[in-house]
């Protein structure tokens, strides 16, 4: 089990969260982070299928962040939070998918919990890009 | 009178029909204030559920909306998927073991769908969404029950759908519009009316056939 809240990416492209798994990946390479993109064909959508087999990959006993694109990228995380059975250790952050998976890696990174990495994903939303 | 399990198939192959020839008319109104996949992931989806309803033997009502439900979530990619899917799954659970049903179910089971899209769609009537389709057929079958006349139920979905015209999305990909949303259909809301469309054919043609 890892010692990492672990972290998955979801959006409705497959090549979004690709780029974005390397990305934040060479920042703390040791947070376990999975990718659930595209719909089942791999074409532009969700599924909760994969959103669920992401989590079930990266979750650790410190739990799994969610982090998503766009509208209905969230009505299928939910759906597969409801599938998983045991939800606990387990959270959907309302954050900018780019901004909030960056710094929710750092905080896993550093070793924060659960509510810390949620709320480092969340405060995102209200940070000042160009200083 | 009883909605039997033959006949709800035959809705939901009618309906898949339905969607599929006019897939590029939902797909036009979506390009409108969407993404513009509408009709291509719910034709998609449907073409699945007639596959698999028609490859299985139902004898369960719950059983038959289960399979409709669980296919559109994981066949459609985009929001219509666990949308419908989803009233389907919750709305079919009380439907367990019943081989037919009364038109106050049917009506009960469109209710706990609602109630399930609402919920995850953080959504009410007025949205500019498929539950300003949804709910008025709902009250409309809950009020008239077994008088309900079939050809008005159609005429009353539609007019329902046609009202979503004036109304201003605050869900979903047209939100990002606001007010340009206003003077375009709802795709979502077009496609649940073909979907009721169907189910109201499909038990006027079930009568006359009695």
């Amino acid at each position: 089990m890892s010692r990492y809240v672990g972290l998955v990416l979801v959006s409705h492209s497959v090549d979004l969260v690709y780029g974005l798994q390397k990305l934040i990946s060479q920042i703390e390479p040791e947070v376990p982070v999975a990718i659930a993109g595209g719909a089942e064909d791999n074409e532009i959508g969700t599924s909760a299928i994969k959103i669920k087999a992401a989590v079930e990959t990266v979750r650790s006993e410190k739990g799994a962040i969610l982090l998503f694109d766009l509208g209905s990228a969230c009505m299928n995380a939910e759906l597969a939070l409801e599938w998983l059975g045991d939800q606990r250790q387990v959270k959907i952050a309302d954050a900018p998918l780019v901004e909030g998976a960056y710094a929710a890696v750092i905080e896993s990174g550093c070793g924060g919990s659960l509510d810390e990495v949620w709320q480092a994903a969340q405060a995102a939303r209200c940070q000042e890009k160009m200083i | 009178m009883a909605i039997t399990i033959k006949q709800l198939v035959l809705w939901l192959e009618t309906a898949s029909q339905r969607i599929l020839q006019q897939k590029s008319y939902l797909t036009e109104l979506d390009q409108a204030i969407g993404d513009g996949d509408h009709g291509i992931n719910l034709s998609r989806g449907f073409q699945e559920v007639t596959s698999r309803i028609q490859s299985t033997e139902y004898d369960d009502v719950g059983q038959l909306f289960n399979a409709v439900g669980s296919t559109l979530i994981q066949k459609v990619g985009g929001a219509s998927g666990p949308i419908y899917g989803i009233a389907f799954v919750k709305g079919g659970a009380a439907l367990k073991g019943r081989q037919e049903i009364t038109i106050a179910e049917f009506s009960q089971f469109l209710h706990q769908g609602i109630a399930a899209i609402k919920s995850l769609g953080k959504s009410e009537e007025g949205n500019k969404t498929v539950l300003d389709v949804w709910a008025p057929v709902a009250s409309y079958l809950t009020e008239n029950g077994e008088n309900t006349d079939w050809a008005k139920a159609i005429d009353h979905c539609w007019e329902h759908a046609e009202k979503t015209k004036d109304l201003k999305a605050t869900k979903g990909r047209a939100s990002y519009l606001g007010e340009r949303s206003i003077g375009h259909l709802d795709p979502g809301a077009v496609s649940s009316a073909y979907l009721f469309e169907a189910l109201f054919q499909t038990l006027a043609d079930g009568n006359r056939a009695v």
